[in-house]
């Protein structure tokens, strides 16, 4: 296989990194804040004076605009910061200058595990839709593979009966939420039961595994162990710091320390906790208004609202869009609250393959043509809903080809942003941003703050009058919780950093770092012969592991290496496509990703994992000389078979090519 | 063709097909059953075989949903021609004049909430509206623990319960309630709201049936919504109609399969403020073997001598209630929903309950800011005591006093909801618009005299066809809040400024029924 760059060797800060890292238990003594009269005066965009004005930008450009440093610190002067980085560019980050305290170098670490120091400034990228937007090839695995994880479904459900049968004979206490007793029906279905008895319980150690501490770059587990086949566990009182590639947390601000933190801090001395009643009530405040302004500036809608939960926003978003008589048209893999939601507003649903513009376009022209059922009176409104960026399979939805659609058949579009708000686009605004699109186009945005913000709750934004009415008839608004201060003020920091408003400089380094990093790690998954769902700027990165057994047997490889990963097998995936799931982060580092590859490398191929055919990227480099628009050409003129080969490279070329390779499209 | 050599063809064809049907094993075992059958008894065969056929077109039929009965086949052009017909309407209806003054007249809060509040106009006034009973939202060792949960944990746990959400400080509060109630397990969600409306699908499957209270908040009538089973409503807080209604569920469901039976009903309710005689529920219960679930969103942290809610007052065992739903975010000031029950209830919605396996966990801060609060409750009950006194005071000033309205709220309980009394109701045949019309002038009035209450807000019931009650309406109140952080003569002053400002809305000439502007 070709190799262009020369090798050096990715581990050097890798393997020593967490071991340094104090546990998350014991927090370190906080800092005195400083209470600066009006800090928080700065994440109001209300009327200022000129002084003020010019005092805070004075303010600003002394803040050091990397995100390492706390605001506070020593001063620390690392590789990433310093201009002339290109010489030590094959060093691992160090710091050039030792903070004399123990307790600096701790905090440093600290800040560190939430957020990895970037290590080189060539690690960036701008993620947006280049060219022609297609769907991802699917791979597939060769067909032994799917034989056998069908087998081991059969298998495993055998097992399940017969240890049922002899189960509710000898041990019938074990069966007693699924058996009538006393004039009671059982508490659950016996058959509904049984995936979780008999399949999810043998794997349920590598599900909801508790956690301290921020869900950064590093996340701290809370050691457990069964006795019982994971019927009951045991903390051992040990905790164990792994690299984190399961939170959603996109942008990095899953920290407790820095700008957002700080006026996070802020805001509960002067706001307390809570807003003590529903928006309806009174608990709309100064600081509500000031968070949905910026939302709906960010996002480019005339007017926003949020909610304190964004699983709520849309269970309760849809009764007041649509109801009887009216369509909605959701795509098959849309997320349970958007169908929790659809489902109460009284609407007819209908569902379309996953982000298959054909299949949505027959439906349309079906449904309109034929009207609604029995009466064939026209429907009132039909709103297609699909969301920005699907979590278990890491695809966008095809925005382009549904606006082409949007003006032929007049549906109302809502787009579901909850994972694309924030982590992609090249100013973090989504997929209307990622695919240059107007805002405008589009009737409802919505998303959740739960995600890239590091905060909670979720918002919709759309035009002025539709949020009125929403406002007026949404059942969250009017008997929920509203968003808690703490809350409000992390989302407007987090806004404010990554539009450059607050820290300059900043928001752009997280934005263009997820978007290296989800590339980084995608192409070399590729190479490496797994199987990757989803699109290439895509920060959500699914690998395919088929047969059940290797679920927990990849979760727990990966543990032991230090590595949290999320694994989703049947009923949240098809029977057949079990998968582990990355979430890259902007916090991650090129170092932690290229830890992550070795484990993959390494783990792939003891359990067999490197499936791919070559047909869905991974490729070897062109010869010299010979540009991607060439290639049908070069693969004619030189006899080279169309068939793909399939990619094996090694961990040492994936790693020495990566970080040139991204720069351009992903083969 | 000639006519015998069709014949001849036809014979034979059909000998070929019976002598190689006949070596189809089980072929003759077949023909024997359909002659036997036939000559015993035609009419069956021929039922059978329209089953064959039936089954078989059943099989070949590539969709039933959507092609049933009455498709339509139309060719392409129509098709285009339809959809460039087709005009959808406006996707949200114009704002009516009402929900824009609501809108235009929200109060909005500069600053801390607290007993006094600023408003945008600059005004500062005493706040009667928050549930900030406890005066928690402005404790300093509230904050003081907040601050330093966000220095350890930061703020959102990014990422649902099961995929690395729960961290420490969930287990920890889940086992604080859990402990407080005595319960054997205990389940934390991130929205109060979303909580009752989760737990009710993840029980009550198709089939099921649930008995509940007339009056149930907003939030369970979406768990009725969402759930597939079957709902039969009694009077408010009638227990003698609950009994009535359970005896004819056990009477129409004699002959049928067990199922799954719930009473729904809750512990303060949300829209009338009275209180429910859990043990005699408890007996019913029991009698006639429903499962209980209990919302105690606005007595969890209100009632009982530590606040450990409504079980607490009665002196009940909370482990009867086999369901018992709270919130964080209302009494405790902090954030979340919890379900408290067996071991084997809470496991079972933490796979099953949508909106806490497909939703983000709870804050940190909000989850230890909800054990903070739940813990001083616990431990200095002398603030309830406080409450208590201030409520009796405002009381004073209203129920009795007043010729307008009364309290239809228990009287323990901070939320006090006033209703238009019955007789001004009839004499003035107020319609239901109406009187929440005037309840607002009420509001705005009290607001314009520097006192702050609201007044509870009604919601067009959802469409969809399930736990639909046509018969019953929200009754129109006006909603004052006690609190803590208000000594006695401030309550007694801003009673008597609620009393005077409904005296002069209600008598004034404008507000007679007839001169009520005819907005719609
Ligand atoms: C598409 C989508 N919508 C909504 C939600 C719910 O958001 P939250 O976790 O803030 O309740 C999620 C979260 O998992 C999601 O993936």
């Amino acid at each position: 296989m070709p190799q262009r760059n020369p090798i050096r060797n990715p581990f050097t800060s890798s393997t020593n990194a967490p071991a340094a890292i104090p546990s998350g238990e014991q927090p370190l003594p906080r800092r005195p804040s400083t209470s600066k009269g009006n800090r928080l005066a700065q994440f109001f965009s209300s009327p200022k004076t000129k002084e003020q004005q010019s005092a805070q930008a004075a303010l600003r450009s002394q803040i050091n605009p990397s995100i390492s440093a706390p605001s506070l610190s020593l001063p620390t002067i690392s590789l990433s910061t310093a201009k002339a980085g290109e010489s030590n560019m094959d060093e691992p980050p160090t710091t050039l200058f030792q903070p004399p305290s123990v307790a600096e170098a701790r905090r440093q670490a600290k800040a560190d595990a939430q957020f990895g120091p970037l290590g080189n400034q060539s690690h960036r990228y701008v993620s947006k839709q280049e060219g022609e937007f297609e769907e991802p090839l699917m791979d597939e695995a060769p067909l032994y593979f799917l034989l056998t994880t069908y087998i081991s479904y059969l298998v495993l459900i055998a097992f399940g009966h017969i240890r049922d049968f002899f189960g509710k004979r000898f041990t019938p206490d074990n069966y007693r939420q699924l058996t009538a007793a006393n004039g009671y029906a059982a508490l659950n279905s016996d058959f509904d039961n049984f995936y979780v008895r008999r399949l999810k319980l043998r794997i349920d150690d590598c599900f909801a595994r508790p956690t301290t501490g921020v869900p950064g770059r590093y996340i701290t587990l809370l050691d457990r162990k069964t006795d019982d086949f994971n019927k009951n566990y045991q903390f051992t009182g040990t905790t164990t710091e792994t690299l984190n590639m399961s939170s959603y947390n996109y942008l990095g601000f899953a920290q407790s320390e820095g700008p957002c933190a700080d006026a996070v801090e802020e805001i509960v001395k002067k706001y307390g906790v809570s807003t003590a009643s529903p928006r309806a009530d009174i608990g709309t405040s100064d600081l509500t208004l000031e968070v949905e302004a910026q939302i709906a500036r960010f996002v480019g809608k005339p007017a926003a609202m949020v909610f304190s939960m964004g699983f709520a926003t849309n269970a309760t978003a849809f009764p007041g869009l649509v109801g009887k008589g009216s369509l909605i048209i959701s795509d098959e893999l849309n997320h349970a609250s958007i169908r929790v939601g659809a489902r109460l507003s009284g609407a007819m649903i209908n569902s379309f393959k996953h982000n298959d513009m054909d299949a949505l376009e027959k439906l349309l022209r079906e449904s309109i043509s034929q009207g609604q059922p029995r009466t064939h009176r026209p429907w009132k409104k039909i709103l297609v809903v699909v969301e920005g960026l699907y979590s278990m399979e890491g695809t966008m939805c095809n925005l382009p080809g549904l606006l082409k659609l949007k003006k032929r058949y007049k549906f109302s579009l809502f787009v579901d942003e909850a994972h694309s708000i924030g982590a992609l686009g090249p100013r973090g605004r989504g997929v209307c941003d990622y695919f240059n699109i107007d805002p405008a186009e589009i009737d409802i945005l919505m998303g959740t703050l739960t995600k890239s913000f590091g905060a909670n709750g979720g918002y919709v934004a759309a035009e002025k009058h539709i949020i009125d009415k929403l406002r007026a008839t949404n059942a969250a608004t009017i008997y929920g919780e509203s968003p808690t201060p703490p809350v409000l003020m992390q989302i407007l920091s987090s806004l404010k950093i990554i539009t450059g408003d607050l820290v300059p400089g900043q928001g752009e380094e997280r934005l263009q770092r997820i978007a290296f990093n989800s590339r980084y790690l995608r192409l070399g998954l590729k190479r490496l012969g797994y199987i990757v769902y989803g699109h290439d700027d895509s920060p959500i990165i699914p690998i395919m592991l088929y047969n059940p057994a290797k679920m927990p047997a990849f979760s727990h490889e990966m543990l032991r290496r230090k590595i949290s990963v999320v694994i989703v097998g049947y009923p949240a995936t098809p029977l057949v496509t079990s998968r582990a799931r990355f979430c890259v982060s902007a916090a991650h580092n090129k170092d932690d990703l290229d830890r992550l590859l070795a484990a993959c490398d390494e783990v792939g191929d003891v359990l067999q994992l490197k499936f791919s055919t070559g047909l869905a990227g991974g490729a070897d480099h062109l010869p010299d000389g010979v540009t991607p628009e060439m290639e049908k050409e070069w693969q004619k003129a030189n006899g080279v078979q169309a068939v793909a080969k399939a990619p094996r490279w090694s961990l040492r070329e994936v790693i020495a090519n990566g970080v040139e390779d991204v720069k351009y499209q992903l083969r | 063709m000639e006519f015998q050599e069709a014949q001849r063809f036809v014979q034979q064809s059909m000998h070929d097909i019976t002598s190689t049907f006949q070596k189809v094993p089980g072929s003759a075992m077949l023909i024997r059953y359909i002659q036997s059958s036939y000559q015993n008894d035609p009419v069956r065969s021929a039922i059978e075989l329209i089953l064959v056929i039936f089954f078989v077109r059943y099989l070949l039929a590539s969709s039933y949903a959507t092609h049933s009965g009455n498709f339509v086949t139309l060719t392409e052009s129509e098709i285009d021609d339809l959809v460039e017909e087709w005009t959808p309407e406006p996707l949200v209806a114009p704002t009516t004049a009402f929900e824009k003054a609501e809108s235009d007249n929200l109060p909005i809060i500069v600053g801390p909430t607290g007993p006094k509040s600023r408003l945008t106009n600059g005004r500062t006034v005493t706040n009667l509206a928050s549930y900030n009973f406890y005066n928690f939202v402005g404790n300093e060792q509230v904050k003081e623990k907040a601050i330093q949960t966000l220095r350890t944990y930061g703020v959102g746990p990014c990422g649902p319960p099961q995929f690395y959400g729960t961290q420490d400080v969930h287990m920890k509060t889940e086992a604080a309630i859990a402990s407080c109630l005595g319960t054997e397990g205990c389940i934390v969600y991130a929205h109060a709201f979303s909580t009752i409306s989760s737990v009710i699908p993840a029980f009550c499957k198709r089939g099921d049936i649930i008995v509940a209270d007339r009056a149930v908040n907003y939030s369970i009538r979406k768990g009725f919504q969402a759930a597939r089973s079957q709902v039969r409503y009694y009077e408010h807080n009638n227990l003698e109609d609950l009994e009535r209604v359970l005896q004819k569920v056990i009477k129409d469901q004699a002959k049928k399969p067990l199922t799954r039976r719930f009473i729904v009903t809750e512990a303060l309710s949300e829209t009338l403020g009275d209180c429910v005689d859990l043990p005699k529920l408890i007996e019913l219960k029991q009698r006639y073997k429903f499962r209980l679930m209990l919302d105690e969103t606005w007595s969890f942290g209100v009632l009982g001598r530590t606040g450990r809610g409504l079980t607490e007052a009665q002196n009940v065992d909370p482990t009867q209630v086999d369901m018992l739903i709270g919130s964080l975010a209302g009494p405790l000031c902090a954030g979340g929903g919890f379900c408290a029950g067996t071991t084997d209830v809470v496991d079972h919605q933490r796979i099953s309950a949508a909106s806490y396996t497909y939703s983000a966990a709870l804050p940190a801060m909000l989850a230890t800011t909800a054990c903070e609060t739940l813990n001083m409750l616990l431990t200095t009950p002398e603030i309830l005591v406080q409450c208590r006194e201030n409520i009796k005071a405002m009381r004073a000033q209203l129920d009795p006093r007043s010729d307008w309205v009364h309290c239809t709220s228990a009287i323990d309980n901070p939320v006090m909801l006033l209703t238009l009394k019955p007789d001004v109701v009839n004499s003035r045949r107020l319609s239901i618009e109406e009187q929440e019309r005037l309840l607002q002038e009420c509001v705005d009035e009290t607001l314009a005299n520097g006192v702050l209450i609201t007044r509870l807000k009604s919601m067009p019931t959802a469409p969809g066809s399930n736990g639909k009650d046509t018969e019953w309406k929200l009754k129109p109140a006006l909603k004052v809040c006690m609190t803590t952080g208000l000594s006695k003569k401030e309550i007694e002053k801003a009673g008597i400024t609620i009393r005077h400002a409904i005296t002069k809305v209600l008598t004034r000439k404008s507000s007679s029924k007839l001169a009520l502007p005819n907005v719609v």
